[in-house]
């Protein structure tokens, strides 16, 4: 089962729901995989502390182009939908950065002059955080793109019983490849105006994807008080309630999980993983 | 004309939030929400909308399930999963193929590639843009469509549509609202800017990401300082953080404390400097006072 994290607004807990999760799975003896598609900001591992047993390097596919064979027809860039290839007079351009890797180009060239050749775009790491495996994703700084090195990341997700995806904040393409696949979605969000706003965009987006998901609110006492009644009205069910506790946000500041910090925490994230388990049913 | 980027690496250390007190602060700017995916500005400053236009980040394939002959060429060439086998039948076949809009990247080889020329390609609605009036200044601001690409493409064009109303105005300053991260639409955001105004918190996560994302506008040879919001809540590791911000060349700014009176003022619909004087706010105002400083510095040939 893959059980997806993901939030409309940073900052909600979803690093926190995901790790403890992936704690209170292993403790109860489940084969668990944390993986982290936040390639741009991966944070998991301040709280897992894994061992990296393998890095690799995560490319993305280019073009590379023959000018020996090349005839200046141009197709190329008219077939690219993103600018990254253009004939600029008796010359082809390419702009790696650009480029999606759709294969386009290389397909069209009726003189065979387009190769395709594989780009570093950001690292695959695998190891082990005790009984938990551990993949993260890092996007090189500088790089747009992270949605090849999300889609390497899950790419890893297969052998263990459990999987839990830590997705980035929003709600478009990176979060869309970190969540395609999940059994369930957790959407994490926090009592404020913005939280909530961006909670119903979130549920706007994994109502789009069709996926079965419910919410946890965490930080309970901040203030607002919309999303609850907007929950029952949506038919939406509250997971799990997480109080705004100091000794949460002060373990967290150094990296420490809430379940071994404060072990009565177990007992809440073991209660959220049960009622993840059971509520597969669409929201 | 100046533009002033308000970023964060990690989410939810209050970028929003700070924007809006300097929307407040600043007399003569134009506001720009380029957290396009997760757009929160307007929640305080209740835009007036003036224009609305819809923007298209690119083409998106179609199949004609009439003309489609289930030969699946389309499904073999598509990189981005986006092609199934469970279209609706036609008579001739008993199912087709379709595409998945949300997984199609739009990169249009399928449509090129049909034999039967089943495949439509056309431009795409990804999502829509404003410019409004508020109570502290015009603001150009979005909303990405649902589970739509092309992000970066959307936060070009509201910095270019509120550059073009400063100049439009008069006004020599544009406020920029980012997004978390270092991917597309941060880069789209930061690229050219005057200043980079980043809003951390004493977290080691707030840590690791202000050290990428110093490390990102530092890429793009961009000024950058650093805020370390609710510092109080780690006293130690704010310390830490502003040493190590200042090894790697990123400029310390004033701390702003730890306030209930933030979410307070949000629940209101107003910024802290509009809700308080005091606690938080006191800080909020000196740090608008030492940015707005670095920013006359920054281009010394800027009208002020």
């Amino acid at each position: 089962m893959q059980i997806a994290i993901a939030s409309g607004k940073g900052g909600t807990g979803k690093t926190t729901v995901a790790t403890n999760l992936a704690h209170v799975a292993a403790r109860s003896g489940r084969s668990v995989a944390y993986l982290d598609c936040d390639v741009e900001e991966p944070n998991g591992h301040l709280f897992l502390k894994p061992e990296i047993e393998h890095r690799r390097p995560v490319g993305s596919l280019i073009p590379r182009v023959d000018a020996e064979k090349c005839t200046r027809c141009g197709e190329c860039g008219e077939i690219c939908q993103y600018s990254a290839i253009v004939r600029v007079g008796e010359s082809v351009l390419v702009y790696p950065e650009l480029c999606h890797g759709c294969g386009g180009c290389s397909l069209v060239c009726a003189a065979g002059a387009i190769t395709e050749l594989s780009r570093t775009i950001g690292t695959l790491e695998t190891g082990r955080a005790g009984a938990i495996r551990f993949v993260q994703g890092l996007l090189n700084v500088g790089e747009a793109m992270s949605p090849p090195v999300i889609r390497a990341v899950k790419s890893t997700a297969s052998e263990a019983e459990l999987v839990i995806v830590d997705a980035p904040p929003g709600t478009s393409c990176p979060v869309i490849e970190a969540v395609r696949g999940a059994d369930f979605v957790v959407l994490v969000t926090e009592p404020t105006p913005f939280g909530f706003h961006d909670l119903k965009l979130a549920v706007e987006m994994v109502r789009a994807l069709k996926l079965p998901f419910g919410v946890v609110l965490n930080r309970v006492g901040l203030g607002g008080t919309e999303t609850r009644p907007y929950c029952t009205a949506q038919r939406i069910s509250i997971l799990q309630e997480i109080p705004d506790d100091r000794k949460l946000a002060e373990a967290y500041s150094r990296g420490v999980t809430a379940c071994e910090a404060r072990p009565e925490y177990e007992a809440l994230f073991t209660g959220l993983l049960e009622a993840v388990m059971n509520g597969k049913e669409p929201g | 004309m100046n533009e002033l980027v308000v970023i964060s690496g990690k989410g939810g250390t209050g970028k929003t939030s700070v924007v809006a007190s300097f929307a407040a602060l600043a007399e003569k700017a134009v506001l720009a929400d380029c957290d396009v995916d997760a757009a929160d500005l307007h929640l305080v400053l209740q835009p007036t909308i003036l224009e609305r236009a819809t923007f298209s980040g690119g083409s998106q394939a179609r199949i004609m399930p009439g003309h489609c002959t289930g030969c699946g060429k389309c499904e073999e060439l598509c990189r981005f999963d986006a092609i199934f086998y469970d279209g609706p039948g036609n008579g001739r076949e008993p199912k087709t193929f379709r595409v998945d809009p949300i997984a199609c990247e739009g990169c249009g080889v399928c449509a090129w590639f049909c034999a039967e020329k089943a495949i439509e390609f056309a431009p795409a609605e990804s999502g829509r843009w404003f410019i409004s009036d508020t109570r502290h200044g015009p603001m150009v601001h979005a909303k990405l469509g649902v589970a739509a690409e092309n992000s970066g493409k959307l936060v070009c064009l509201v910095r270019t549509e509120a550059k073009t109303l400063a100049v439009k105005q008069g006004l020599d300053l544009v406020v920029i609202d980012g997004s978390p991260g270092i991917g597309c639409p941060v880069i789209a955001a930061v690229t050219g800017t005057d200043l980079v105004l980043v809003v951390t918190e004493p977290t080691l996560s707030g840590m690791h990401d202000l050290e990428r994302v110093a490390e990102l506008t530092e890429h793009f040879g961009i000024r950058t300082l650093v805020c370390v919001n609710k510092w109080d809540l780690n006293a130690e590791l704010t310390a830490e953080l502003e040493a190590r911000a200042q090894e790697i060349g990123v400029g310390v700014v004033r701390r702003v404390r730890y306030d209930p009176a933030v979410t307070e003022a949000q629940i209101g619909g107003q910024a802290l400097v509009e809700y308080t004087k005091e606690g938080a706010a006191k800080d909020v105002r000196r740090l608008w006072t030492q940015v707005s400083e670095k920013l006359a510095t920054s281009n010394p040939f800027a009208m002020r």
